[in-house]
C-alpha cells in the first residue's frame, strides 16, 4: 500500500542529503516507521549523521572537499545499484508483496510466538482486512509473516551444529547438508500443498509466500524440542516434540482453517458438491498431520 | 538421509520429462477421457481428472523448450563431470 513509497522516498532523499543537511537527520530519525521498513542502509546514515554534527557541523563541508564528494559519488552509485537490483527482482517476484511479510516489530513476534508454542488461548483467529488489501503483520497478530520463518530456520541451521558438535559428530559439510535438506522439505511441502489446493479447485487467497511462512513456522517448534532434548536428554526430547507437535497442529488447523474452508463460499454454492467442505478439511487435517512428521524425522538425529 | 537441492532439481527434470514424453492419445484412451473430450461445464469447479488433464496438457506446452534446453546442458554436464 504505502509502505512501499514510504520507505523508498526518504531514503534517497537522504542518500543526497547527507553530506549537505545534517542537522535534518537528527529530526528525522526518530520515526520508527521508517527505522523499520526502510531496512538496511537507514542504519548506517544514522549512525553516521550525529558524530558528524557533533564534531565540526559546518565545518565539515569545508575542512575536506573530497571526502564530501568521494561520499556523494559512492551514495549515488549505491542507488544506481540499489535501483538496478530491484528492477531485476521485481521481474521475478514482487518486491512489495515481499516487503508486506517483513514488516514486523518485535510486539508482533513476542505474540507471534507466544502463540505458536500456546495456542489454545488465543481467541481471534480471523485475518484483518483493510478495504480488500490485509493488514501488515506489524497491525495485525494473525497476518502470516516471512521473518519468524526465516529466522527460525538459520536458528536451527545453527542448533544443528551446535547439537551436532556436542556430540562430536560436526563437520562443515553436515552443516550444509542439514541446511539443505531441511530446505528441500520447506519447498517439497510447500510444492505438494500447491498442486492439492490446484487439483481440487479449492480457490482460496493463500499465495506462495503465505504457504511457505506457515510452513516455516515450524522451525519454531523444532529449535524448541532441540533445545529440550539437549538440555533435559531424550525424554525431554519426546515430552517438547509431544507439545509443540500439538501446538503446531492446532495452530496450522485453526489458520487454515480460515483461508481454507471459508473461502469463496458466494462462488456457485448450489452446485458445489457435499464433498467439497470435506476435501477442504482433508487437506487442512493433512497439512496438519505432516508437521510432527516432518519434525521428528529433522531432528531426531540430532538428539540420540 | 541426503537430500540435497541437487536431487530436488534432478526429480523435477525426471518428473517434467516424464510429463513431456506422454504420448496423450494411448496412454489416455486407457484411462477412459480423450484430449477431445475436455471440460463439460464452464462455470463450476472441473473436478480432479479435467484439473490433472489441464495441468499435464499446459506443463507439456510450456515446458517444452526449456526442457530441451535444460536436458541438454544436464547431458554435457555429466558427460564432462561425470
Amino acid at each position: 500500500m504505502d509502505l512501499p513509497h514510504h520507505g523508498y522516498r526518504p531514503s534517497k532523499q537522504r542518500g543526497r542529503g547527507n553530506a549537505t543537511g545534517g542537522e535534518s537527520m537528527l529530526f528525522e530519525d526518530t520515526s520508527t516507521a521508517e527505522m523499520n521498513t526502510q531496512g538496511y542502509y537507514t542504519p548506517g546514515y544514522n549512525m553516521a549523521a550525529p558524530p558528524n554534527d557533533t564534531q565540526a557541523g559546518v565545518n565539515n563541508l569545508f575542512a575536506d572537499p573530497m571526502a564530501n564528494a568521494a561520499v556523494m559519488y559512492g551514495s549515488s552509485l549505491a542507488n544506481q545499484g540499489k535501483d538496478m537490483v530491484n528492477k531485476e527482482i521485481s521481474r521475478f517476484m514482487s518486491v512489495n508483496k515481499l516487503k508486506y511479510f517483513f514488516a514486523v516489530d518485535t510486539r508482533y513476534v513476542v505474540k507471534k510466538l507466544m502463540i505458536l508454542m500456546f495456542p489454545y488461548t488465543h481467541q481471534d483467529w480471523e485475518v484483518r482486512y483493510h478495504r480488500d488489501t490485509p493488514l501488515t503483520p506489524r497491525q495485525d497478530v494473525n497476518a502470516p509473516d516471512l521473518y519468524i520463518p526465516t529466522m527460525a530456520f538459520i536458528t536451527y541451521i545453527l542448533l544443528a551444529g551446535m547439537a551436532l558438535g556436542i556430540q562430536k559428530r560436526f563437520s562443515p559439510e553436515v552443516l550444509g547438508l542439514c541446511a539443505s535438506t531441511a530446505l528441500v522439505w520447506v519447498i517439497i511441502e510447500v510444492l505438494v500443498m500447491l498442486l492439492s489446493l490446484y487439483l481440487l479447485t479449492v480457490h482460496s487467497d493463500l499465495s506462495t509466500f503465505d504457504l511457505i511462512a506457515y510452513s516455516g513456522y515450524k522451525y519454531v517448534g523444532m529449535i524448541f524440542t532441540v533445545l529440550c532434548g539437549l538440555l533435559f536428554g531424550s525424554d525431554g526430547y519426546f515430552v517438547a516434540l509431544a507439545w509443540s507437535s500439538c501446538a503446531l497442529m492446532f495452530f496450522i488447523v485453526r489458520s487454515l482453517r480460515m483461508k481454507i474452508l471459508t473461502s469463496l463460499a458466494s462462488d456457485s454454492m448450489s452446485t458445489g458438491s457435499s464433498a467439497k467442505p470435506q476435501v477442504r478439511m482433508y487437506i487442512t487435517m493433512a497439512t496438519a498431520v505432516f508437521q510432527p512428521i516432518i519434525i521428528y524425522w529433522l531432528t531426531s538425529h540430532l538428539v540420540r | 538421509m541426503a537430500l540435497t537441492l541437487y536431487s530436488l532439481i534432478q526429480t523435477a527434470i525426471l518428473c517434467t520429462n516424464a510429463i513431456a514424453v506422454l504420448h496423450e492419445e494411448r496412454f489416455l484412451r486407457k484411462i477412459g477421457s480423450g484430449v477431445d473430450q475436455g471440460v463439460t461445464g464452464f462455470g463450476d469447479d472441473p473436478g480432479i481428472k479435467a484439473q490433472v488433464l489441464n495441468l499435464i496438457r499446459s506443463v507439456r506446452t510450456v515446458m517444452r523448450v526449456p526442457l530441451i534446453i535444460v536436458n541438454t546442458a544436464s547431458i554435457v554436464l555429466l558427460l564432462l563431470f561425470g
